[in-house]
């Protein structure tokens, strides 16, 4: 395979693009640019997140509303969940870690289509603008992330149109990259790479594109009714014009519950990536994790009324979902036992990227029971809209999502950037996070359970004190923020350098320099077709790396 | 061994601690069975996942020097096929469990108008969700004594009205007599809310537009608070009221107290 | 960049080369067809639920007329033809045809949307006056801008298609290609439309 046949289509040069650190600003093609720029743009919008979030939190420390009024609460809990889902975990675990591997695992040069590529990026930030600066012109939206109606056609219109708009635009986004990554990762391959021979985070971009595609364009469907609920005065959803409300949270639910997945699926790509790696182990159960994989978003499909058990859905309807929610859990349950087989007889460093890969699988399988609980119906008839379910998906979406991405920036970081990260401030930002996040939600649970509605600025005085322990622990985990933001800065300039693959890994994104050429590699794509044959050739680990050539022959014949 | 100590650990927390408040409805006991097997369940899982997690990561953690590959072990399908099959087999316990659990809560009757019968104008009307109740169906046909008390309840920003046909009492807390079936209807003015009683571990959310009904029976005397659990606006927070649970007697005293004050304004 | 080939590669030349990006473009399409199908898709679904569960008065119930979204559905599916035309004398190499071919199905498109037009302005309800009427509008309005969009795009491949030294010729095929799924794909949507909203 020759370097002509792998050049991605029909762009303009690429040494025509600005060079340095301005390439960052740019409109640039380079798949590995518009990960980067996915990154720290997710990562500054995490920051804003986090920052409502810590409003939240101090609101909640007393048991009146007295730190900021009510409807500017909900307006901040619209924009923490809108923000935290549709503009930090969506676009860094699919758009930053998709743009920036996939190629590589597919052995390409780029992604199927750059300049759509860009446009998905692009669309970003002006749209998670919009979103922020509505709080400051018209006051943003006020009816949570679900938005329902009746309540977001009644509240003040110009913050929920604003927040429409923007969430079309990020849903449009999304597509774009889903439509992107199915064609890079089906049709790009390189030649003789085997669908199976894939490194794991290609199957779970995979799962997650096939759920984007079909599931976010409904959304987009059913926000464009709403907002012409707002606008134009149909009815909809509107029961005084004799719409029905219902119809809308099916309709919602039918994207919003692919999206925990569109949220969690990659994650568990990227964890699938690091753990072999600093285990020195093969992954374990290759096969069946690439059939859970599948299950997950095939059953995902089919879920998601499990948010709506007291919305007055048939009795058979509930049942339904009852059985096919519990039944997420086998093959999400598969991948779990899988990776504690990896971790099994390895040789593992404890650094930052596996503690908190760790940290994850601890925290995520907590998550998961307390959702196998909340699918039961009777079960979730007393917790619907309580504490208990965010602290549920805080579980899995911080305790589960949020960790990984710290995973993989650790892990990925010397690719990125060509220099190490300090891993004691890692160890530290570890610790402070894991304690911080638990002492936040875990008390949640109780709270649910005991009589705590969410959305509300304003509780039962019995509840004060759980709710400042729960505070506490978000100021950790706002605290934890800086010894990692200053280890990331400090290293892009006076970090170790790292050498081109300071973790010896297998996967081609390592077999090549550390940052990677624009055209990823200078010679040819190698050809991987063992991403995890840690153990295997032990005194060929490194002729592997570089002798790439002679290996693929052997390679070939033995499979 | 210690799978076994483990599952006697998860066995005995599930039993004995108890997060929930008192259970005040005949169906918070039936609840809080579920809620032990749940619990129980995951404090097994739970501990047992992490301690895999933190035993791996210390007896296998990479000794100082060392610097060779695990072993290359890359699947093990009977593994495979256990740790498959054996959530499966939990997970379809647990389902039938509580299905069998909202069937005893009465999720899985048939919503009839129950008390609400003799308003026969309204049968047109379509019922759209919420619990039934065994108590109420049964009653219907055969046993006077314990029929049913309907309460009307209108639910608007930001607060929840109670009306009793019977009797034409419009009242902001709910009164119910300990030991009756109520069956309540809801409708809601603007909004989505939704009644909540903890005690009762009991939710539905009134949906404007559509009528819903609630069925419960409630047990021990004492005052709980209603709950507005549907975010409906900026003072959703603050949209409570308070279920009153007494003995029938005083209950019959307040029912007197009340209706004829409610009367008189009627008829003048 | 260096040009490295090596010599026991050579086989792997012969694989089909990513360079023939003019599959994975019409991949893509196929990808955004997907998508933009469940936009329909969850209309539809909309649609059939409002219908199934919130009954009409008597006095608001409108029997849409026939005629009309007949003869509607007529000028897509020839229109689907009269491209498929085109793309056939475009493989014959024979551009003029092409382009008339072309002109004609763009001439279809335009008589669909006048024709849908002119329905809109007869019928006795608009846009807010009760739920059918809102997802009457909102359906018909949703796929008469695919339509619209379509016929624009069918009128600038004919131009290019016109324009001497041909944009578009059997080796540039993809333009004309895309335009022709996506004509497709927005006349079976009609199919599906016509059914749930006139027929059902
Ligand atoms: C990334 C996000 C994410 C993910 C992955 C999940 C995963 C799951 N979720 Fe969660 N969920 C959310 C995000 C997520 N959720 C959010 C944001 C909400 C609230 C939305 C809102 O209202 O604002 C929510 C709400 C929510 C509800 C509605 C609660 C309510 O509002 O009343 C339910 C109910 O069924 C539910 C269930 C589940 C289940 C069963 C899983 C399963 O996929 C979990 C499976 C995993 C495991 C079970 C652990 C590992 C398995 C094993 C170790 C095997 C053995 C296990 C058993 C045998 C049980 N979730
Ligand atoms: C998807 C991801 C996600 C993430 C990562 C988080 C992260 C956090 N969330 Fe989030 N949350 C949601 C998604 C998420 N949340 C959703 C979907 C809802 C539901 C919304 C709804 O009901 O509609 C919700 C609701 C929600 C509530 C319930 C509100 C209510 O119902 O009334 C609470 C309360 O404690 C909360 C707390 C937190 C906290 C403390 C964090 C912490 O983990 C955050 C930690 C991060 C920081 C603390 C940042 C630190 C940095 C700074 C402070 C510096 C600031 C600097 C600058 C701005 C330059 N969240
Ligand atoms: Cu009413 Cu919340
Ligand atoms: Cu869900």
């Amino acid at each position: 395979m020759t370097i002509v046949s792998s050049t991605p289509n029909n762009q303009e040069p690429k040494s025509l693009q600005p060079k340095g650190w301005l390439k960052y600003f740019s409109f640039s093609l380079d798949h590995k640019v518009i990960g980067i720029q996915y990154l720290v743009c997710g990562f500054l919008f995490y920051l804003i997140g986090g920052a409502l979030a810590s409003a939240i939190r101090i609101e909640l420390t007393s048991p009146v509303s007295d730190f900021m009024p009510r409807d500017i609460y909900n307006q901040v809990l619209t924009l923490h969940g809108t923000i935290m889902i549709f503009l930090w975990i969506v676009p860094v675990v699919n758009g930053a870690f998709g743009n920036y591997l996939i190629p590589f695992y597919v052995g390409a040069r780029d992604m199927a289509f750059p300049r759509l590529n860009a446009v998905a990026f692009w669309l970003i930030p002006p749209a998670g603008l919009m979103l922020i600066s509505s709080y400051f012109i018209t006051g943003a939206a006020e009816s949570g992330w679900t938005a329902y109606p009746p309540l977001s056609i009644t509240t003040p219109a110009a913050g929920q149109i604003i927040w429409i708009l923007s969430v079309l635009l990020l849903g449009g986004s999304s597509i774009f990259g889903g439509i992107n990554f199915i064609a890079t990762i089906l049709k790009l391959r390189r030649p003789n790479l085997k669908l199976m021979q894939l490194p794991m985070y290609c199957w779970a971009m995979l799962g997650t594109s096939i759920l984007v595609v079909l599931s976010t364009p409904v959304l987009a469907g059913t926000l464009i009714l709403l907002s012409f609920d707002i606008v134009a005065h149909t009815g909809f959803f509107n029961p005084t014009l004799g719409g029905n409300v219902i119809v809308y949270q099916h309709l919602f639910w039918f994207y919003s519950h692919p999206a925990v997945y569109i949220m969690v699926l990659p994650a568990f790509g990227l964890v699938s990536e690091v753990l072999p790696v600093h285990c020195r182990k093969p992954l374990f159960g290759y096969t069946t994790m690439v059939y859970s994989i599948m299950a997950i978003v095939v059953l995902g499909l089919v879920v998601w009324a499990h948010h709506m058990f007291t919305s007055g859905t048939p009795p058979w309807m509930r049942l339904f979902f009852t059985i096919a929610t519990s039944f997420i859990a086998v093959p999400t349950g598969i991948k779990f036992f899988n990776w504690v087989a990896t971790l099994w007889g390895g040789k593992i460093s404890l650094n930052s990227a596996v503690l908190f890969s760790c940290g994850f699988i601890i925290n995520f399988v907590l998550g998961g029971i307390t959702g196998v609980a909340l699918a039961q119906v009777p079960f979730d008839i007393h917790v619907h809209d309580t504490y208990f379910v965010v602290a549920h998906f805080h579980y899995i979406v911080y305790g589960g999502s949020v960790f990984v991405i710290f995973s993989s920036i650790y892990h990925w970081y010397p690719k990125f950037t060509g220099r190490m990260l300090d891993e004691t401030l890692g160890r530290i930002h570890f610790v402070i996070t894991f304690i911080g996040f638990n002492l936040c939600f875990a008390p949640q649970h109780w709270l649910g359970l005991n009589g705590m509605p969410r959305r509300v600025a304003e509780y039962d005085p019995q509840f004060a004190f759980v709710n400042q322990l729960s505070s506490v622990g978000a100021l950790l985990m706002a605290i934890s923020t800086l010894p990692f933001l200053w280890n990331v800065i400090s290293s892009a300039f006076k970090g170790p350098k790292a050498g081109d693959n300071p973790w010896e890994a297998l996967t081609p994104e390592w077999l090549t320099s550390s940052p990677p050429p624009v055209e990823n590699w200078d010679g040819e794509a190698p050809l991987v077709v063992e991403p995890y044959g840690y153990g295997k050739k032990e005194d060929q680990q490194h002729s592997e790396v570089t002798d790439q050539s002679n290996d693929f022959e052997k390679t070939m014949q033995k499979k | 061994m210690l799978g076994l100590g483990l599952i006697a650990g998860g066995v005995w927390s599930g039993q004995n601690l108890n997060p929930l408040p008192i259970d005040a409805s005949t169906n918070a006991p039936i609840y809080d069975e579920l809620f032990k097997v749940l619990f129980t369940i995951g404090i097994i899982l739970f501990v047992g996942m992490l301690g895999l997690v933190v035993f791996s990561l210390i007896k296998f953690r990479r000794r100082p020097g060392d610097s060779g590959d695990g072993i290359a072990l890359e699947g093990n399908l009977p593994l495979e096929i256990l740790w498959t099959a054996v959530p499966a087999v939990v997970v379809l316990f647990v389902g039938l469990y509580s299905y069998d659990i909202y069937e005893r809560m009465g999720g899985m009757q048939p919503l009839s108008h129950g008390g609400h019968n003799e308003k026969s104008i309204e049968v047109e009307q379509k019922i759209w969700g919420g619990i039934g109740s065994k108590e109420t169906s049964f009653t219907n046909s055969s046993d006077k004594t314990i029929s049913p008390l309907p309460v009307e309840v209108t639910a608007m920003q930001f607060a929840f009205l109670f009306h009793y046909p019977k009797g034409d009492i419009i009242s902001g807390e709910l009164h119910v007599p300990s030991g009756q079936p109520v069956t309540m209807k809801m409708i809601s003015k603007d909004v989505i809310h939704a009644f909540w009683v903890p005690e009762f571990r009991l939710k539905q959310d009134v949906i404007p537009g559509q009528t819903t009904i609630l069925n419960f029976t409630p047990t021990k005397p004492g005052r709980y608070p209603i709950i507005c659990a549907e975010l409906c606006g900026p003072y959703h927070g603050g949209m409570r009221s308070t279920v009153v649970v007494e003995d029938p007697d005083s209950y019959e005293a307040w029912f007197k107290q009340n209706a004829k004050e409610e009367e008189t304004p009627l008829q003048s | 960049m260096t040009i490295s080939s090596s010599v026991e590669k050579k086989s792997e030349l012969e694989q089909p080369q990513p360079e023939e990006h003019g599959d994975h473009r019409l991949f893509g399409l196929i990808g955004f067809l997907i998508a933009d199908g469940m936009t329909f898709a969850g209309f539809f679904a909309a649609y059939l639920t409002f219908k199934a569960v919130n009954p009409l008065l008597p006095d608001a119930i409108y029997e849409l007329e026939l005629p009309l979204p007949t003869l509607n559905t007529i000028l897509l599916l020839v229109s689907s033809a009269t491209f498929h035309r085109a793309g056939k004398a475009l493989h014959q190499k024979n551009s003029k045809l092409c382009q008339q071919w072309l002109i004609i199905t763009a001439g279809l498109g335009l008589a669909f949307l006048i024709s849908q037009m002119f329905e809109y302005f007869t019928l006795p309800f608009g846009l807010t006056d009760n739920l059918y009427a809102s997802t009457f509008y909102a359906l018909t309005g949703f796929h008469g801008l695919h339509v619209t969009l379509g016929t624009l795009m069918i009128l600038i491949v004919w131009w290019q298609a016109r324009s001497p030294g041909g944009r578009i010729t059997n080796e540039n095929r993809f333009p004309l290609e895309a335009a022709e799924l996506y004509w497709h794909f927005v006349d079976g949507i009609w199919v599906i439309l016509f059914i749930i909203l006139y027929l059902l």
